[in-house]
């Protein structure tokens, strides 16, 4: 009989390495697929920062695919998500996060590359009532049908608590060896994780997508009440993961590093803001959001930045204000007190 | 000696530079080789990992601190 073939959606964690596992063992030829959406935590966010330098870099979807030896195909789908996250026909969770209709999605660009590459089902690391919006038992057909996926869509890890699958009902997969996982408890995961062996897999569940996160929701909301529409572009979606957003009008905002790792990672930027960088003491690379400032936004966004830097307590601070065609010139703030930061000012 | 394809994936992170690199290589012919530079330190880890679970073998890498530089050579396709 033909090896039968099935793609793995691998996220990275512990739940897709152990469904994909399971699979495997079964004597199916497995490979992973991945996606990219533009809000991966994981990656380029430990490369920007500096105090992340010590980390291991590693992108933990390539590292569950040499656990596995399978091979991973990594998609960029940043464009076509962009329809997932404005207009989300499930809605949201607790912040931006559209995690059912990303699931759908997610599922619905693997079952096309199944088909395009003779792959015969589909697994994922589903675990129902494992996450409170995209994973609860009742969404489970919706994600099935709505994905196109249908009947070759299978969770290993939950099978056992729904109706047998495709691969499960023709024999390809013994549905016995399959589990009844369920609920929020990872203590099961963990336990299989130890009998295959698996000990350092990445922990977070529900962790790795900045739409998840309060802080970065709020900031991309600023952004589309302050732009009049709910679009965005890669690198709107990159900075908004980088440095202190401060928005002290209408019309410009100001992204402030925090430290050497986000400067430099902001310098490449450079050319398309307004810039302002401190002179006379060691401090941050401020980017300018918005209109081009008049003298008196200048000098409020000078005295902001200076804020931020090692001369915060001096009488004066010198920085280096440039407009976007690169005319720059030299700026004498006294950096504004903590207090007078109105937190109105703040994003996120 | 057959040409080198160049690939620039300067100031992209991660998993972009192996996204370019898979997607070029899934465009040519077993043997060909191709050079990728990057600037993302993650992908030290990242594309030779990539490379071995895929096939590809590596030939040079230059860690130039900077930047890094892959020499990687396209495997045999397989079923």
């Amino acid at each position: 009989m033909q090896v039968k073939k099935a793609v793995a959606l691998i996220s990275g964690g512990l739940d897709s390495l152990l469904a994909a596992k399971l699979i495997q063992q079964q004597g199916i030829r497995v490979e992973g697929i991945n996606f990219y959406t533009g809000f991966c935590v994981e990656g380029h966010t430990h490369a920007i920062r500096n105090r992340d330098r010590g980390r291991v870099k590693r992108n933990n979807a390539l590292w569950v695919a040499e656990q596995l030896g399978i091979k991973l195909h990594i998609i960029d789908i940043v464009e076509e998500y962009k329809d997932v996250v404005i207009n989300p026909k499930h809605g949201y969770g607790a912040n931006l996060n559209p995690c059912l209709d990303c699931k759908i999605f997610m599922v619905r660009k693997a079952r096309e590359w199944s088909a395009e590459n003779g792959f015969d089902f589909i697994i994922t690391g589903e675990v129902i009532g494992q996450r409170p919006k995209s994973q609860r038992k009742r969404y489970m057909p919706l994600i099935s049908d709505e994905s196109g996926a249908g009947d070759r869509l299978l969770r290993p890890l939950c099978a056992l608590n729904l109706e047998p699958t495709l691969p499960e009902r023709a024999g390809w997969v013994e549905r016995e060896k399959l589990k009844a996982f369920n609920g929020r408890s990872r203590k099961p995961q963990m336990a299989l994780a130890a009998e295959f062996g698996f000990e350092d897999y990445a922990q977070p569940a529900g962790g790795c997508c900045f739409l998840t996160d309060r802080t970065y929701s709020v900031k991309l909301q600023d952004l589309w009440d302050n732009r009049g529409q709910r679009e965005y572009e890669l690198d709107d979606i990159m900075l908004l993961k980088v440095g202190r957003h401060i928005r002290p009008s209408e019309t410009f905002k100001l992204i402030i590093a925090r430290e050497e790792g986000e400067t430099n990672f902001l310098s490449g930027y450079r050319h398309l803001f307004q810039t302002i960088k401190t002179v006379s003491h060691p401090g941050p690379l401020t980017l300018v959001e918005g209109e081009p400032l008049d003298e008196a936004q200048i000098e409020l966004a000078c005295a902001i930045t200076a804020r931020f830097s090692k001369g915060r307590d001096a009488e004066s601070v010198e920085l280096r204000f440039s407009d976007r065609e690169r005319e720059s010139r030299s700026v004498h703030v006294k950096p504004l007190a903590a207090d007078q930061i109105r937190q109105d000012w703040i994003i996120g | 000696m057959t040409d080198i394809i160049e690939i620039d994936a300067r100031r992209l992170f991660c998993p972009l530079p192996v996204i370019k690199l898979q997607n070029c290589i899934g465009k040519h012919p077993p043997g060909t080789r191709v050079r990728i530079t990057s600037t993302d330190p993650g992908s030290l880890n990242d594309i030779p990992t990539w490379c071995r679970i895929s096939g590809h073998p590596v030939l040079e890498i230059d860690d130039l601190e900077t930047e890094f530089v892959f020499l990687v050579q396209k495997g045999d396709d397989e079923s």
